[in-house]
């Protein structure tokens, strides 16, 4: 094997929790929308490192379907983002306080 | 060789990783996405997995990194600015401390992971036959439901960012 799937999977560890700390020390809204996406593409390493390492391919379908719900949810996520950007002129977390969050 | 190239693929990854965090400029944080999209396709091929490497650049690099770009110029935004105040600086230290840790224990969760691990992957493994034949025959239900999820997101996505109509009612 050409890579150990311990590495992958601690680099994959590491870009998770930078996009955990992405998400806690932004206030803009977009770029919290990114670090989540950091997230789902450090999962999907995971994935794909232990599919490797099984020899078994249903690794590398989970992240194709992933990658679906990514594509989905940037769609839909992006659209609120407007729309609340439209109402509220402001993309800053802080701001956007209606629910009292 | 391989394991070289992944030590230094893997610090780059980390770095644009921490580019699109830090860096002030919405813009410059998605071009940094864009590039650790980029360096996790390579790393992609070299856990022998050619054709989600394939989709990683078509599909997130491109597509949705793309929506991203517009958004952002659409909206116009700035670089944010820096804050400031002594409890924003404590909160944002306890955000990286916890970060690190949590980096620490998921990294700690691996050990032993390659214990049953296989050395080499049956032939024509990762490629577009490979994957296809997999997510036609085992996964065919996911698959079909994946198809009814994209359009709730199109319909979702058109109702959302239309213009507000006034209701007439009332």
């Amino acid at each position: 094997m050409i890579v150990p799937t311990e590495w992958a999977l601690t680099l994959s560890a590491v870009l998770f929790a930078i996009g955990v700390v992405g998400v806690l020390v932004r206030r803009n809204v977009i770029v919290i929308f990114m670090a989540i996406e950091l997230m789902l593409n450090a999962v999907n390493l995971s994935f794909v490192a232990l599919a490797r390492g099984r020899g078994a391919v249903d690794g590398q379908v989970v992240v194709f379907f992933v990658m679906t719900v990514a594509a989905a949810e940037a769609a839909v996520g992006l659209a609120i983002i407007i729309a609340s950007f439209r109402n509220r002129s402001t993309v800053n977390a802080d701001e956007l306080a209606l629910l009292r969050g | 060789m391989g394991a070289a190239l992944f030590v230094v693929l893997a610090v780059l990854t980390v770095i644009a990783a921490l580019t699109v965090v830090l860096h002030p400029n919405p813009v410059k944080s998605a071009l940094a996405l864009v590039t650790t999209l980029f360096l996790l396709a390579v790393v992609f091929v070299l856990l022998e997995a050619q054709m989600i490497a394939v989709l990683q650049v078509i599909v997130y690099a491109g597509a949705i990194m793309v929506l991203f770009l517009f958004v952002i110029m659409l909206l116009n935004l700035q670089s944010d600015d820096p804050e400031r105040g002594r409890r924003r600086a404590v909160l944002r230290a306890l955000a990286w401390a916890g970060g690190a840790l949590l980096a620490v224990e998921l990294a700690l969760l691996t050990r032993g992971a390659s214990v049953d691990m296989v050395s080499t992957a049956p032939p024509g493994y990762g490629g577009a036959q490979a994957v296809a034949q997999s997510l036609f025959t085992d996964f065919v239900f996911p698959f079909e439901l994946t198809s009814i999820l994209l359009l709730v997101a199109v319909v979702g996505a058109v109702v959302l960012a239309q213009k507000q109509r006034r209701p007439t009612l009332s």
